[in-house]
């Protein structure tokens, strides 16, 4: 594995996906949503999954929990290979393996009460005290900074985005997993209703001694979580390292240019006069090759020739490009 | 403000009647734009950004009462009827919007939508519409247009179907372009495209933009003045410089504060703003801020801060206890 050398570095790995491929039909046609992506979380990280829409980021995050089955590749978790788990072996596995979504609002039943919303998957994994699960939905509740008393007969619609994703969170955590999948968990709330739940996220991270997969489209907000980032285009990866060394010195053009497309909120910085033109292409015909080889400055003959592997191009950082950025 | 007003907003305020009583969306606001300048509105959900814009625009829902003065080139849109306000709309004051499918009809081609546009709004035969239509969808980055105009919204990507309606708006030459949150359903590449391209049109055109946004960053770089709001009411106001190097109001602030930044180490804590906005069907006797403002006193709660003449020309703020920043703080 070319992870290897990273893994070494962290304490144990608990998540290990291997050559993983999701590919689903559309019509006659295939879409190539996730295309041999390996990676490894180690136990206490958070490793940041950043990528444009339609990139396979939520497609490699379902995947991995088993939502999605995978075409072909290997997802292990905590050395038990999920992929070929089934029935009551993997629900027993998706206790320790949770999911939040982005939108906060849909992904809260509207008719069920908040109570009753977080303590479902105690109920599904057959805690059958109701006293018990009282307690430990009000623990959880209070957690994330809700009054149990305040919210557990409330609906949902009674309460704003940012206090939904409160709630999505402690339904999260009730079962005391611990791995979560955030996927794009504050893309659809306010500014500074975003960094209330960010700060959450890393406080519930050291309280639960969580490892987090954390997706988003926008690299600020992953820089503040994670300790490591991987940069996903078009199904592929494009570039794993540690959070500091890959935003100071992006290795590949993808990444680079991603961050120089954010808007920066101060006016003296001027905005990139030179974003390339062009989008990216459908991930039914993906380019042969590097699959960013299309919107490219660099991009010659043998980005069209050979799929570019990680590689390690400085300690703790991987790419795949043949020719990366000094 | 340099030169004479094309679009000024005078004590306009927008109130919406709700089952949970009145809401007051948009609350005694004052602007004002010249021609081929830059106005950023920023705000949060529910701040009145939009009411603001559609107030400007007339295109407020029914039920909706405007007060105030809306004068564009030196007539009052709140008294212009119908036809008037359909023909100005047509050829002077162009709307873009976040949703692209709002402006698009999605059982005509592109060509049908801008060539109808051209013809009913600048009296072009069809050849000459046609000729037109290609150039602006080339102007605004679209490769192969003369295919495009055989196209369906459903067949561009969604970048791709933003330009088609910038082209749209820009296609009667408007004096007035409103942007509303134009690129925040793009991912980050195609907005920097998307930013670009306005700011490209705008200057060719010198035509006046008001461009509102959630995001400070998408207001710093792009933008001549900027006036934030907050609970329906324009807090500060000042040139976008003068805004971010000495930010006068404790939302500003808070807003920026509260964006995670690129050079900021892994897992710093944001300084977040607690709370949350106040229930605009509720108004509060003092400022609306107050609630979640560390620096609100008991006379922040009781009385509403005016908006008050800074040191600095042309900005102005509504606060009791203005920060007092020294140059470049605030990040």
């Amino acid at each position: 594995m070319m992870l290897d050398v990273m893994r070494a570095a962290w304490s144990g790995t608990l998540l290990k996906v291997e050559n993983l491929v999701v590919e689903y039909g559309a019509g006659s046609k295939t879409v190539h949503a996730v295309s041999d992506v390996s990676l490894e979380v180690a136990r206490g990280e958070t490793l940041g999954l950043v990528g444009e829409s339609g990139c396979g980021k939520s497609t490699l995050g379902r995947a991995i929990l088993q939502l999605r089955r995978a075409t072909s590749g290997r997802v292990l978790f905590d050395g038990e290979e999920l992929t070929a788990m089934k029935g009551e072996a993997l629900r027993r596995m998706r206790r320790r393996a949770q999911l939040i979504f982005q939108d906060p609002i849909a992904s809260l039943n509207p008719r069920r009460r908040i109570g009753d919303i977080v303590a479902e998957p105690l109920v599904i994994s057959g805690v059958k005290d109701a006293r018990e699960r009282e307690a430990q939905v009000s623990e959880v509740l209070s957690a994330v900074g809700l009054d149990p008393a305040l919210v557990m007969g409330r609906l949902p619609h009674e309460f704003s985005g940012g206090q939904c994703q409160r709630v999505s969170i402690a339904r999260a955590l009730v079962l005391k997993p611990e791995f979560i999948v955030c996927d794009e968990p504050v893309s659809a709330l306010d500014v500074s209703i975003r960094a209330q739940i960010l700060n959450l996220l890393e406080e519930m991270k050291a309280r639960y001694g969580l490892t987090l997969l954390f997706i988003a489209h926008d690299l600020a907000v992953v820089k503040a979580v994670s300790d490591r980032v991987a940069v996903m285009y078009l199904g592929r990866l494009c570039e794993v390292g540690q959070s500091a060394q890959l935003f100071a010195r992006p290795a590949h053009p993808y990444t680079a240019l991603l961050l120089e497309a954010i808007p920066v909120p101060d006016p003296d910085v001027r905005p990139a006069e030179r974003v390339p033109a062009g989008e990216p292409p459908s991930p039914i015909a993906p380019p042969s090759g590097c699959r960013f080889r299309t919107r490219c400055p660099r991009a010659d003959q043998q980005c069209r020739e050979e799929i570019p592997q990680l590689r390690l191009v400085a300690p703790g950082q991987h790419v795949a490009c043949h020719h990366p950025l000094a | 403000m340099t030169g004479r007003a094309l679009l000024s907003v005078e004590d306009v305020a927008v109130d919406l009647p709700t089952a949970r009583g009145n809401l007051r969306a948009v609350d005694h606001v004052d602007l004002a734009l010249a021609p081929g300048r830059t106005l950023g509105i920023v705000g949060e959900s529910g701040c009145g950004k939009t009411m603001l814009s559609r107030a400007i625009l007339q295109l407020l829902p029914k039920q909706a009462k405007l007060a105030g003065r809306v004068m564009f080139d030196g007539q009052n849109l709140a008294r212009c009827d119908e036809p008037a306000l359909r023909k100005l709309r047509a050829r002077s004051l162009a709307v873009v919007f976040q949703d692209p499918m709002t402006s698009l009809n999605p059982v005509l081609t592109i060509g049908t939508q801008l060539i109808e546009t051209l013809q009913e709004h600048l009296a072009l035969d069809l050849g000459a519409a046609r000729k037109r239509s290609a150039e602006l969808l080339a102007a605004v980055g679209i490769p192969a247009p003369e295919q495009r105009l055989a196209q369906y919204p459903h067949q561009l990507s969604g970048g791709m179907r933003q330009r088609v309606a910038i082209a749209i708006a820009l296609s009667c030459e408007p004096r007035l372009l409103i942007a509303d949150e134009p690129t925040t359903a793009l991912d980050v590449t195609i907005q920097a495209q998307i930013l670009d391209l306005l700011a490209r049109e705008q200057r060719r055109r010198h035509m006046a933009m008001i461009l509102i946004t959630h995001d400070l960053g998408v207001v710093a770089g792009r933008t001549d003045e900027v006036a934030v709001m907050y609970a329906g009411r324009v807090v500060e106001r000042a040139p976008t410089q003068a805004l971010f190097k000495r930010m006068q109001m404790p939302y500003t602030e808070a807003l920026l504060g509260a964006i995670p930044k690129l050079d900021a180490a892994p897992h710093a804590p944001l300084p977040a703003i607690s709370g949350r906005p106040p229930d605009p069907t509720r108004p509060l006797a003092g400022c609306a801020f107050a609630p979640r403002c560390r620096y609100a006193d008991g006379h922040c709660a009781s009385a509403k801060p005016p908006l008050s003449a800074a040191e600095t020309p042309a900005h102005h703020y509504a606060c009791f206890h203005p920060l007092r920043l020294a140059e470049g703080a605030g990040a």
